[in-house]
């Protein structure tokens, strides 16, 4: 009963309904695909994570090679520890590798920036493994304390 | 003082009589299991009439509310040197609000009016009274294809919208206005969040179903005569409409806050 | 007489205040043609539908081959519908289809045929009212007088038992009048059914109608065959078969005293 033209015609809707979804999944939203991709989990202590949120990335020189899947205080410390998901084919950073809260732009989102430390085997220095902790952190700015700082200096001189 | 009064007792009487008549309409449309053999054909056409017409103008609205999105978000954005957050700007406004809300909004006056307005001709001209004599539902033969096919459509329809919107955006943004093509993408896909697709696709669902039930009982409900179907397709229209931003805002509240 | 198909007892309808009938009871006999008259707007169309189970009434019965239409569920409801039929005034039928697709449509609806027999049907129905030439055309391509002889091949295309037609006369020219006047006998001889035909053409009922009840204010004032109807001594009979303007239905709507109103209406 259906016409063939009729049969087609949806079929294209439904077609570019699909493209539009996924167009927005990958494309917009960046999501998906990469997304339930395998990680595996490193851990960082800092002294102030800024405005650090769940879900900010992690990157090396610009690239995304993870994000952030957990922050919590730890009780005995009172210092912020932040999970890091990091994708598996990332796995060889060295132990030397430290971490920066870094902001995109000036009014951008904060990040974590990922510096890849070297590697010796002789000096006994090894690939970090999922689960250790990475030692060598730097908080992120507090524009106030920056300011304070500036201030203060100033009046010294 | 008792006029008034008894006038209150009968709006309430009617509003709630015609709520019951609505959801009596609604749930025998769609409480029965669906013949494969007979049903798809008619969804089918349905989702033509309903969906595939209502194409052009989604696509059209679509690209040029993301172009005027992407002029007007640049001029300011641009004062403080954050033009890199255009991209982010124009694809959350379309995703989380423009996208669902414009669509069912242009779904309501293209499509919805005329379900409205197909099914009261169809009563008007005994076509419903005569599938009842033929022992054959119109609830089921007429309601139920034009309702699903509607609560299917539409939030295709707000994904093509939502994207066409981003890519007008990008024509401006990017081809025209100069913004840094990469900076536009990335930071767009660093800002959005599959939860944001997602919650955009509820909104627009639950548009779907408010829009179609609206539009299918008012033309089934209608008084048989050319006055009736049109006051029909009129309250049909406005009625959706409203509904829409009203339920937007409830949403908006419950999801994104 | 012979057996009834359909039994009317004590039935008591009212729309809203409006009483339509109050408390009528009439008999349809099997294999007949069963015409039911009066003026226009007495509910005439109203009684098919009570009959078909489309309203329902404040009391009384009506029993179609002893099945209580009022009562019946809604599931009992379409399936005892799958035995009768109606030809409605307008004709009814589907803009969106060719008339030969809105013929086969009940037997699609309610058979699993294979396509070639269901093709057959759909060409005997429609040779019966001479359209089988017409059956790519649509609804809006048909003169009033053919688009009625369509929906009547549809409404016959189940073999129904029981045939109902909504003023089947009005509106048609002489020659399509006559068309149909000859089918409604044609087909309820030929195909052994039984027929009901609401209308106030006197002529035409007068000629086809084996029994007639004429209907006014509420209840049934006549009842007979044509002849035994012609014979009656009951004005308001009488004024309706006749034609005459004015009589005990008379001329005005119930309105209040004519001098009264135009020398006191506006002050």
């Amino acid at each position: 009963m259906l016409s063939k033209k009729i049969e087609f015609m949806v079929g294209i809707f439904v077609a570019l309904g699909i493209a539009a979804f996924l167009g927005l999944a990958l494309k917009v939203a960046d999501s998906g695909l990469q997304g339930s991709g395998d990680t595996y989990q490193l851990y960082a202590k800092f002294d102030n994570i800024g405005g650090l949120k769940v879900r900010s990335a992690v990157k090396v020189g610009g690239v995304v090679v993870g994000r952030i899947s957990n922050i919590h205080l730890d009780k005995s410390h009172y210092t912020p520890i932040i999970t890091l998901d990091i994708f598996v084919e990332y796995d060889n950073f060295s132990e030397t590798s430290s971490l920066s809260i870094l902001t995109a732009g000036l009014l951008g989102e904060q990040y974590v920036g990922l510096d890849p430390g070297f590697m010796d085997e002789e000096l006994g220095i090894e690939i970090l493994q999922p689960g250790d902790f990475i030692e060598d952190t730097k908080p992120a700015i507090v524009l106030e304390e920056l300011i304070g700082q500036f201030l203060f200096s100033q009046s010294e001189d | 003082m008792l006029d008034k009064i008894q006038w209150l007792g009968r709006t309430a009487i009617n509003v709630i009589a015609g709520l019951g008549r609505a959801a009596f309409v609604l749930g025998s449309a769609i409480s029965h299991i669906p013949n494969v053999r007979k049903g798809l054909p008619l969804f089918i056409q349905q989702v033509y009439s309903v969906g595939v017409l209502s194409l052009i103008i989604i696509m059209v609205s679509g690209t040029f509310i993301g172009m005027v999105l992407a002029l007007q978000g640049y001029t300011v954005l641009v004062d403080y040197g954050a033009e890199g957050s255009l991209g982010p700007m124009v694809a959350l406004s379309l995703l989380r609000e423009l996208g669902p809300v414009v669509t069912a909004l242009l779904f309501a006056g293209r499509a919805g009016s005329a379900l409205t307005a197909e099914i009261g001709l169809m009563k008007a001209t005994e076509q419903l009274s005569s599938l009842e004599m033929m022992a054959v539902d119109p609830l089921r033969r007429v309601i139920a294809p034009r309702f699903w096919a509607g609560f299917f459509s539409m939030p295709i329809l707000a994904a093509i919208f939502s994207m066409l919107g981003i890519i007008g955006a990008h024509l401006v943004g990017v081809e025209w206005l100069g913004v840094d093509q990469g900076t536009f993408w990335s930071v767009m896909q660093s800002d959005v969040d599959m939860l944001d697709i997602i919650k955009g696709g509820i909104k627009s669902l639950v548009f779907a179903f408010v829009v179609t039930w609206i539009a299918v009982y008012k033309g089934y409900n209608c008084i048989p005569t050319s006055e009736g179907i049109s006051r029909a397709t009129t309250s049909s229209v406005v009625q959706a409409s409203l509904l829409v931003l009203g339920l937007d805002f409830i949403l908006t509240a419950l999801m994104f806050t | 007489m012979s057996e009834n198909l359909v039994e009317i007892k004590n039935l008591t309808f009212n729309r809203e205040e409006r009483c339509i009938y109050n408390g009528i009871s009439l008999s349809i006999p099997k294999g007949k043609v069963t015409a039911i008259m009066g003026p226009s707007g007495i509910g005439k169309t109203t009684l098919l539908r009570l009959m078909g189970g489309q309203l329902k009434p404040q009391s009384g019965e009506i029993l179609f081959a002893g099945h209580n239409i009022p009562e019946l569920s809604r599931n009992a409801l379409y399936e005892v519908r799958k035995r009768m039929s109606m030809l409605f005034q307008s004709g009814a039928l589907f803009t969106d289809m060719s008339v030969y697709e809105n013929v086969a449509f009940p037997i699609r609806e309610h058979s699993k045929l294979p396509e070639n027999i269901i093709e057959k049907m759909v060409m005997m129905k429609l040779e019966v009212v001479g359209l089988r030439g017409a059956m790519h055309l649509k609804p809006s391509e048909l003169s009033g007088g053919m688009a009625r002889r369509a929906a009547l091949a549809r409404a016959i295309a189940l073999d129904p038992e029981l045939i109902m037609y909504d003023e089947p006369f009005a509106g048609q020219d002489p020659i399509s009048m006559g068309v149909i006047v000859r089918l409604i006998r044609d087909l309820n001889d030929a195909l052994g059914l039984t027929s009901v035909v609401v209308s106030h053409d006197v002529p035409e009922v007068m000629s086809i109608a084996d029994y007639i009840y004429i209907v006014a204010e509420q209840k049934i004032i006549g009842q007979g065959t044509p002849d035994e109807i012609v014979k009656q001594d009951s004005e308001l009979v009488q004024q309706f078969i006749k034609g005459e303007h004015d009589g005990p239905v008379p001329f005005h709507f119930p309105a209040k005293d004519y001098q009264a109103e135009l020398l006191g209406g506006k002050s």
